[in-house]
């Protein structure tokens, strides 16, 4: 699939040689899914999203007024089960991952001036 | 007796429950075809031997008392997204090095508590992402197969391609498998085995690390429909831990491999004829055709109209789901952390997902970041919803016609690493036939039904109402038996 991305965006790109994703786009998207991302690569996502984006808008085609959105695959409705804690007490098993911990709490870096 | 390796998972259920063979002899016989095969074939992130050794044992025990569950004593192989206590679990992710799972995933607890076996972890796509197993940090799957006359490395599809090459190539003698697009499927069908994704709700996701939640599946692969009933079987079921699997019954898919099919209705969908599909794979959809006439069955032509749109929908629903799934990737709780000097913990996120994962994941990521922000959720996340409802309405209205559908499985035979980036067609339509079913929730299975001009396994592909398994474990059957698959790869005749 890493390839069929590569693809899409090549192709398209060639096709359509506006850009719908300019580096301020990346910019602002890499910060909100708080991944750095160097310039060399924001011209890089830039060119692929824009490419991607492109080949996206076909679904502009479908007509989809009045169509309710799906949100769930399932026609039966969800079980339900009784409002009760039914776990617990698992402090170092939660903790054995942590890259940092200390006095049976996550460390982090200071967050309070 | 030949090598144990030889039997099927029926077969060898039965033998060791006759006490002629034992499970220590045949894990051993597994662990000693990884031992071969794994260094060419890099189908396992993890080997558990000693564990599936002290598993066999404790199988050979029960089974002397009478107390055998339904796969004692089996060796089974888990890709590498299914959480396993104790045992590192990676999702092929850098970010996740390391991880050592407190709690065992519900599906893989179903497998040990019917007797299984654990030979290891699977190799896959980073986070389930790919559809070629070339974008693990574990480096690639290879296929077990060969092309005739060709040394070349082919891929073993994705995302569960180290499951799929690792039932091909005798390293197991079932695994699990995870579909969110046709990450069963593909892989099953470039292997030449069976793969089955249930009905979404059929199993738990609980222990399952999430790509999109809405789509996630987990399904067996093995060798033959029967074995892949037998273990699918085990594997579903309600779990309180999973609002969204179903408090339903689950048949014992084995007993629906009737071997009768006469007068079920099977639909053709035309829009499934799609332009650059390989001639080979049509002419074997109509084989494939020709098999349900002669047993009985009546062929009905339908029309899912919204077909060539589940690709593009799907590429904004499931970028949205993994941006928002994997925002747990914080360098906090578990995983690979990166602190700068002096920075915040704003930096400390950013660059611990910077340097945790791959191209491929970032990339979707960013799709499903942009598709969810303020400005772009109605014009992308929304519409896609509703075109979503639409691929699903169509697949409702077939299913008053027919009780199944046949497709092919995937657009072409397995294909080279790197070798699709110069042909548009093909890597465009790679998950074409998958895609629209996955969208639906619905269960689909892959069999192998012949082999390609260059000697490649290609699949077909049956797709069942809702919560209806038996059907298209009943279809297949048959199938298997007018395919006559007998073929294996290279590797395993070596």
């Amino acid at each position: 699939m890493d390839s069929f991305y590569n693809h899409c965006s090549q192709l398209l790109t060639r096709r359509h040689n506006s850009m719908t994703l300019d580096i301020t786009a990346i910019t602002k998207i890499a910060k909100l899914a708080h991944i750095e991302v160097s310039d060399a690569e924001k011209e890089h996502f830039a060119r692929e999203l824009s490419g991607i984006f492109k080949w996206i808008e076909q679904l502009s085609e479908v007509n989809t007024d009045n169509v309710p959105q799906l949100t769930s695959v399932s026609d039966t409705p969800l079980p339900w089960r009784e409002d009760k804690i039914t776990d617990g007490h698992k402090r170092d098993a939660i903790l054995a991952n942590a890259p940092a911990s200390e006095y049976g709490c996550f460390v982090v870096p200071k967050v309070i001036e | 007796m030949g090598n144990p390796t030889d039997f099927t998972l029926a077969e060898a259920r039965d033998a060791l429950k006759a006490k002629k063979l034992s499970s220590r002899e045949l894990t051993q016989a597994y662990v000693s075809n990884i031992e071969k095969h794994n260094p060419a074939l890099n189908a396992y992130i993890t080997t558990t031997p000693e564990r599936a050794l002290k598993d066999a044992d404790a199988a050979d025990v029960r089974i002397a008392k009478g107390q055998a569950g339904a796969l004692e004593g089996i060796p089974l192989a888990i890709k590498d997204l299914f959480c396993t206590n104790g045992v590192q679990t990676t999702a092929a992710s850098h970010i996740l090095k390391g991880f050592v799972p407190q709690y065992e995933s519900f599906v893989t607890s179903k497998l040990w508590q019917a007797g299984g076996v654990m030979l290891g972890k699977t190799n896959l796509d980073e986070f389930a992402m790919g559809s070629s197993n070339t974008t693990s940090n574990f480096g690639n799957v290879i296929n077990p197969w060969k092309a005739k006359g060709s040394t070349k490395d082919l891929v073993p599809g994705g995302s569960s391609g180290g499951s799929a090459a690792a039932v091909a190539a005798r390293m197991c003698l079932a695994a699990t498998g995870t579909d969110t697009g046709g990450s069963i499927r593909q892989p099953a069908a470039f292997c030449g085995i069976v793969g089955i994704k249930p009905t979404y709700g059929r199993c738990s996701r609980w222990g399952v690390i999430a790509f999109a939640s809405s789509l996630d599946q987990a399904g067996m692969f093995a060798r033959n429909v029967r074995d892949a009933a037998i273990t699918q079987t085990v594997i579903c079921g309600h779990d309180p831990q999973d609002s969204t699997s179903q408090l339903l019954a689950v048949p014992d898919f084995e007993k629906a491999l009737s071997g009768n099919i006469k007068g079920l209705r099977i639909g053709i969908p035309k829009e499934y004829r799609v332009d650059g599909i390989d001639s080979e794979i049509s002419a074997l959809w109509d084989k494939g055709i020709g098999w349900l006439k002669s047993a009985g069955a009546e062929i009905i032509d339908v029309s899912l109209p919204h077909t060539k749109y589940a690709l593009p929908t799907y590429y904004i629903i499931a970028p949205a789901e993994a941006s928002s799934n994997l925002s747990r990737y914080d360098g906090i709780r578990y995983g690979q952390r990166v602190t700068p000097q002096g920075g915040s913990l704003t930096d400390m996120y950013c660059q611990t997902r910077a340097a945790g994962f791959g191209k491929e994941v970032k990339r979707r990521i960013m799709i499903g970041t942009y598709v969810l922000s303020a400005g772009y959720y109605d014009a992308y996340y929304k519409k896609a919803q509703r075109v979503r409802y639409l691929i699903a309405q169509d697949f409702k209205n077939v299913f008053e016609k027919v009780d199944a559908l046949l497709t092919p499985t995937a657009p072409s035979a397995a294909f080279a690493i790197g070798e699709n980036s110069d042909d548009p067609v093909k890597m465009y339509l790679n998950d074409v036939f998958t895609i629209p079913s996955s969208l639906a929730g619905l269960p689909a299975l892959s069999l192998p039904a012949g082999l390609s001009d260059k000697g490649l396994p290609l699949g077909l592909q049956l797709i069942g109402k809702a919560f209806d398994e038996e059907t298209v474990f009943r279809i297949a059957g048959v199938m298997e038996e007018a395919a006559q698959f007998k073929a294996v790869p290279q590797e395993v005749e070596a």
